[in-house]
């Protein structure tokens, strides 16, 4: 699928940059060993672009030290001007991820203008913005190199409602001013595309989601998680008791299932960076667990309605094999604890009066979860993959719905499929959308 | 579920009193009763039970001809009393119950009933109230064994049995042609919650996947949100709402389409995505139209996952969630379709609310091996598909459907397909889909109801010794009547309405008044005159040359065809000129022979048997019309071969084989003919298939395609088709087809050049 050409195309009938030669290359080879994109310009070509900021490099004899700020300050004119972001505009919400660069020396302090201190200030030093905007700290990868700079990679959401307030400040910090590219993906940023150059004169590069998602995924993924890993499994899926989350590596991650559960749901079968496909998707996600919680419950938020869901019994709600035969349906091997049909009490107004909403809020969790795991088991067999990879913010704080998954991995599949979760769960998209920043400038 | 079962007092009053109906037309020959079955679902209950039913046929004797009492007549008609199996049926709502069981435990005469065969999630629920008030032992099966063995029985037995659902078409309902081999196909069940079965032969199948989002998250979640409490009534919301305002497209996160993956605006990118963030109250029938959508969708997913694992193609939908709701069916058929990009359509079934009440009944009769059988639906018992618009108001609906009832006859012989098609999973053995062409239906429903007159005094007339046959008669009309109104609001009722299904309907009403042969007499009176002339008409024909002979024998084959008291055409000079007889038959063809079988059809055949060729001779197993049966023309034969050594010999050496066709229509269905003569069409090797008469080689098999030469011919005697086929009344078909591929090497049996 030749999925960078058509983000190429977008990028260069949209947006302007410097493109006098290349910065940093996402697909050096050394760094993405499976990449078929050309590497850049060959001054660079023994350099690590992406690396930890403990780096030898960072701190070795004076003169290799000298050696490197020469280097850096070669690629500094390659790169993009500060502010770096990447936005990843959903259905429900917007994630953005912003690089603080740590390493500022003197002189950059002087030259850095006004408004671009005061967006590094304002975003680092506070861990909510406005009424509904959340930095997500314990997400923070510290001291990573990105271009050749060092720093910090925040992670930052707000609801894709409050879009247009993002976007009335963007015009009242004069972001236009920074000449910075904003890089953004999702449905929002074609969306708001216009909302941008109009109200905030502001150029979007709008980029692929799914390219966007698996680049940030894997290039999270190598990095790491502050030196642990991100990635993690459940051991003993199928056993309450026992059941624990062990970190793990995605040393060789492909082919896997990429499954990304936002407001919907999208499934891809990912054999390389560059090659995927998008096997199907639901419109029961993420969204639709939500939307039905605030409808059943009154609930507004989802943290409200998972806290509501973790103290509920979804049994209460949904009609067990059980119910039905009385025990287990041995002529099909369906035990008596499966769920035969997801709110099938409701049916009857006694049950109906009877019950309360933190049962409603669970059994809607565990509906969504289960369809998700069982359409994801089908792909995963259709396509035979055994490796299930589930992100997306429905996952975020949500330990019914990931240990659900890897428990219904297990059992239906007995033992073949896996279920993995990373996380960052819902940021990569965003994550993919600044390294295409970070990327584009390596464009003759 | 529960909820529906549940009958206050109030209501049971109310509903008993509303059972105005003759009950002797619901729980039919009751008396004769034997193995009950009963399905009792969460709203409806089944009842099937087998019985017997004693009919009068006419039966044909020949005479001994050394007795004085003959006279000149060839053979003797009797009526007879007949006794012939069938299965009952009959569906109504589970509140009416306890009034249905007592009038069965008053009627029930057969003592030798002990057992109730019950499945079903409401079983267990009334199986003490069944024992007391029937006195039987409630025998529990399971209930997806039924549903298999019920739906291998109808796609079996019943043609047209399956649909393809398509809301905008002119006909909603398009039938299909049953494969002969109906194995495998995946069975998607949506009660409570989704069973997704592989079936692979009688005895083999496997619930391979399914899902807890089913009927019963409809109901229930559709209850919770909406507050309404009727599963029909949350369906009506449904078809009414607009589900763009409580879903989230993807238009309304991209602005417009997503292009790169070619997903349309209008897609919906998160089911009740919106309801979580706008602060606004949505209306009860925007929410029941998104979960509609958000469970069609996310059942027609998985059935497409499951049917890509297996490979299956052939997808049928079932369960309460569809049971002729156009609403779901639609859903179900847009969801299919849009994941497998039209490779696999979503079927139907028209008996699908029956399947478990048939396969429980099925288990019970296991004894009387009843799958050894064919079975046909009786469309005179059958109530049919009725019509399900969703605009109806949902108790209108349910009165409507208050009992449903569904008749089978076991047919004497077994039917199978005529080895000689050339694809029998496409074979359709009508001409024209009543269904789908208006103006034809208009047509040939209104020519019926014109005959019917002509029809009834001809019944009345063939039993002139019985004086209540003018009250049967009388019945008769209303009866057929009624179904032609039906047919003309719901065409869909028995599948495709074509000639052939009006002709049979109207076959199966006169035998439910007894009237199994109404031209019993006149084909005696003719056969008689005919007999008279064969010898001088085969004398002539001998003394032609070659050429002249082959088309004398042509021309007298269609002109005996002309004596067709179906065609209106013909029966209104027939009625109106009682003399009309072969002379004018002969002038309006310029021909020189005389009627049908004897005159037309035999000389043919002896010119057959002197060629040195073999001849299966096929007729109608029962009466139709004035079309010859098996038992008649085996008398006639006889008589012919008296006086004709060529038949004689042919006879006797075992090369002229008179076959019965399994049919008792004046058309013809290939993909239904007796096993034996099958089995003889394979066994003697046939490369020549002549099909004759306008019921059978117009209304049906026009396009048939064979896998040997075949020869179709017919006088079209109704002017109106005579026009649609663009040519006059009386014109002559004479369609002589080689199979594709085959070499045209020798003509066979019958050269016409």
């Amino acid at each position: 699928k030749a999925k960078n050409c058509g983000s190429q195309k977008v990028f260069h009938s949209h947006v302007m940059v410097a493109t006098n030669g290349s910065c940093c290359s996402s697909s050096s080879s050394n760094a993405f060993g499976s990449s078929t994109v050309p590497s850049g310009s060959g001054t660079f070509e023994n350099m690590h672009h992406l690396h930890r900021g403990d780096d030898a490099e960072c701190n070795g004899s004076p003169a290799k030290r000298c050696r490197l700020r020469r280097r850096t300050e070669s690629v500094r004119k390659h790169r993009p001007p500060f502010p770096w972001f990447g936005m990843d505009i959903g259905g429900t919400l917007v994630k953005l991820v912003y690089f603080e660069p740590v390493d500022i020396t003197a002189e950059e302090e002087q030259e850095e203008v006004e408004n671009l201190k005061s967006i590094r200030r304002y975003l680092t030093s506070n861990v909510a913005y406005g009424k509904t905007g959340v930095r997500d700290v314990h997400l923070e990868l510290r001291n990573l190199t990105m271009c050749g700079r060092t720093g910090n990679l925040h992670f930052i959401r707000f609801p894709t409602q409050a879009m247009p307030r993002f976007i009335q400040m963007g015009r009242d910090k004069n972001f236009s001013s920074l000449h910075t590219t904003l890089c953004a993906t999702g449905g929002g940023a074609y969306k708001f595309e216009n909302d941008f150059r109009m109200m905030a004169d502001l150029e979007l590069l709008k980029l692929d989601e799914l390219d966007c998602l698996i680049r940030g995924l894997l290039f999270v993924d190598r990095v790491g998680f502050n030196g642990h890993p991100e990635c993690y499994y459940f051991q003993n899926p199928s056993d309450t008791q026992s059941c624990v989350k062990k970190p793990c590596t995605l040393d060789n991650p492909f082919p896997m299932l990429l499954v990304n559960i936002g407001s919907g749901v999208s499934i891809l079968a990912v054999y390389s960076e560059n090659n995927y496909k998008r096997v199907t998707g639901t419109s029961l996600g993420g969204g639709t667990f939500l939307g039905l919680c605030c409808l059943l419950t009154g609930c507004e938020t989802f943290e409200e309605a998972l806290e509501m869901a973790s103290k509920g019994d979804s049994t209460n709600v949904d009609k067990l094999v059980k119910d039905i035969y009385g025990g287990d349906y041995e002529r099909f091997g369906l035990q008596g604890s499966a769920v035969a049909s997801s709110f099938g009490h409701m049916m009857s107004k006694e049950k109906r009066d009877s019950i309360s909403k933190e049962d409603l809020a669970r059994a809607t969790l565990v509906t969504i979860t289960n369809n998700i795991g069982s359409i994801a088991r089908m792909c995963a067999v259709n396509e035979k993959i055994e490796r299930v990879v589930f992100v997306g913010n429905f996952l975020r704080i949500n330990t019914v719905s990931t240990k659900l998954l890897a428990y219904a991995m297990d059992y239906w599949s007995k033992g073949q499929l896996r279920a993995l979760f990373l996380e960052h769960e819902g940021y990569f998209g965003a994550v993919g959308a600044l390294m295409e920043l970070l990327k584009t400038t390596e464009d003759p | 579920m529960a909820e529906c079962g549940r009958v206050d007092s109030n209501t049971s009053h109310t509903m008993d009193k509303s059972i105005t109906l003759p009950p002797d037309e619901i729980f039919r020959n009751l008396e004769n009763a034997k193995r009950f079955a009963i399905d009792i679902g969460g709203s409806l209950t089944k009842l099937a039970y087998y019985s017997t039913v004693q009919h009068k046929v006419a039966k044909v004797r020949s005479f001994d001809h050394t007795a004085k009492a003959a006279g000149d007549k060839l053979y003797e008609i009797s009526m007879q009393e007949e006794v012939t199996a069938r299965l009952h049926f009959i569906k109504f709502e589970n509140a009416y119950i306890e009034t249905c069981l007592d009038f069965i435990k008053d009627h029930l005469v057969n003592t030798e009933t002990k057992v109730i065969k019950a499945t079903g999630g409401g079983a267990h629920k009334f199986k003490e109230l069944i024992e007391r008030k029937l006195g039987l032992k409630v025998d529990k099966e399971d209930e997806m064994t039924c549903l298999i063995k019920g739906c291998n029985f109808v796609l079996r037995n019943i043609p047209h049995e399956a649909f393809v659902y398509a809301k905008h078409a002119d006909s909603e309902f398009r039938f299909q042609t049953t494969n002969p081999d109906i194995f495998p196909y995946l069975l998607v069940n949506i009660g409570s919650g989704v069973s997704i079965v592989k079936v692979e032969s009688e005895d083999k199948f496997e619930r391979i996947g399914g899902s807890s989002i089913g009927g019963g998250t409809f109901w229930g979640l559709g209850a919770l949100l909406t507050k309404t409490k009727r599963f029909d009534e949350l369906l009506q919301l449904a078809s009414k709402g607009q589900h763009a305002s409580v879903d989230m497209l993807v238009k309304d996160i991209y602005g417009g389409s997503y292009g790169y993956l070619g997903l349309t605006g209008d897609l919906i990118a998160s089911s009740f995505g919106k309801s979580a963030t706008a602060d606004k109250e949505f209306s009860k029938e925007d929410m029941a139209k998104s979960l509609l959508h958000m469970i069609s969708n996310d059942i027609g997913q998985l059935a497409c996952l499951y049917a890509k694992l297996h490979n299956l193609s052939r997808v049928y939908f079932g369960g309460f969630f569809i049971r002729g709701h156009p609403v779901t069916m639609h859903t179900i058929t847009y969801s299919i379709n849009f994941f497998t990009k039209g490779e696999v359509q979503a079927l139907f079934l028209r008996h699908e609310g029956y399947l478990g009440a048939i396969g429980a009944f099925l288990k019970g009769a296991e004894e009387d091996n009843p799958n050894q059988y064919s079975w046909g639906e009786n469309y005179a018992g059958s109530s049919g598909l009725m019509s399900v618009s969703p605009d109806m108001n949902p108790m209108q609906r349910a009165r409507s459907g208050t009992f449903d009832m569904l008749e089978m006859d076991r047919l004497e012989r077994q039917l199978v397909n005529l080895p000689l098609l050339q694809d029998p999973s496409s074979y359709i053995p009508d001409t024209v889909d009543l269904t789908e062409d208006a103006p034809a239906r208009e047509y040939w429903l209104y020519c019926f109801e014109e005959a019917l007159d002509g029809v009834v005094k001809r019944a009345v007339a063939s039993q002139p010794d019985m004086p209540e046959a003018a009250l049967r008669a009388e019945k008769f009309r209303q009866k057929y009547r009624h179904k032609l109104q039906t047919l003309r609001q719901q065409p869909f009722a028995y599948g495709s309405l074509t000639v052939r299904s009006l002709l049979d309907t109207r076959e199966h009403c006169l035998n439910e008044f007894n009237f199994p042969d109404p031209y019993s007499k006149i084909k005696q009176r003719e056969n008689d005159i005919a007999l008279k002339y064969y010898q001088k008409a085969v004398k002539s024909l001998d003394e032609l040359s070659w050429e002249e002979k082959q088309f004398a024998l042509v021309r007298g084959v269609l002109a005996g065809n002309v004596f067709d008291w179906g065609a209106k055409a013909v029966s209104d000079v027939l009625e109106s000129d009682p003399e009309f007889g072969f002379e004018e038959a002969k002038r309006q063809l310029e021909d020189n022979s005389g009627v049908d079988i004897i005159l037309g059809v035999m000389p043919f055949v002896r010119e057959l048997l002197s060629r040195g060729t073999e001849v299966v001779l096929a007729s109608n197993s029962g009466p139709a019309l004035n079309d010859v049966t098996n038992g008649e023309l085996q008398i006639l034969t006889e008589r012919i071969a008296a006086m004709d050594p060529v038949i004689e010999a042919g006879l006797r050496e075992d090369r002229l084989l008179l076959v019965q066709s399994g049919s008792s229509s004046p058309c013809l269905d290939l993909s239904r003919l007796d096993k034996v003569l099958a089995m003889v069409v394979r066994e003697r090797q046939t490369d020549l298939v002549i099909i004759e008469g306008m019921g059978r080689a117009i209304h049906t098999n026009y396009y048939a395609m064979l896998s040997c030469e075949s020869l179709k011919m017919a006088v079209i005697k109704n002017s109106w088709l005579a026009d649609r086929l663009g040519g006059k009344l009386f014109s002559v078909v004479f369609k002589y087809e080689v199979p594709v591929g085959k070499p045209n090497k020798d003509c066979g049996a019958f050269s016409p050049c």
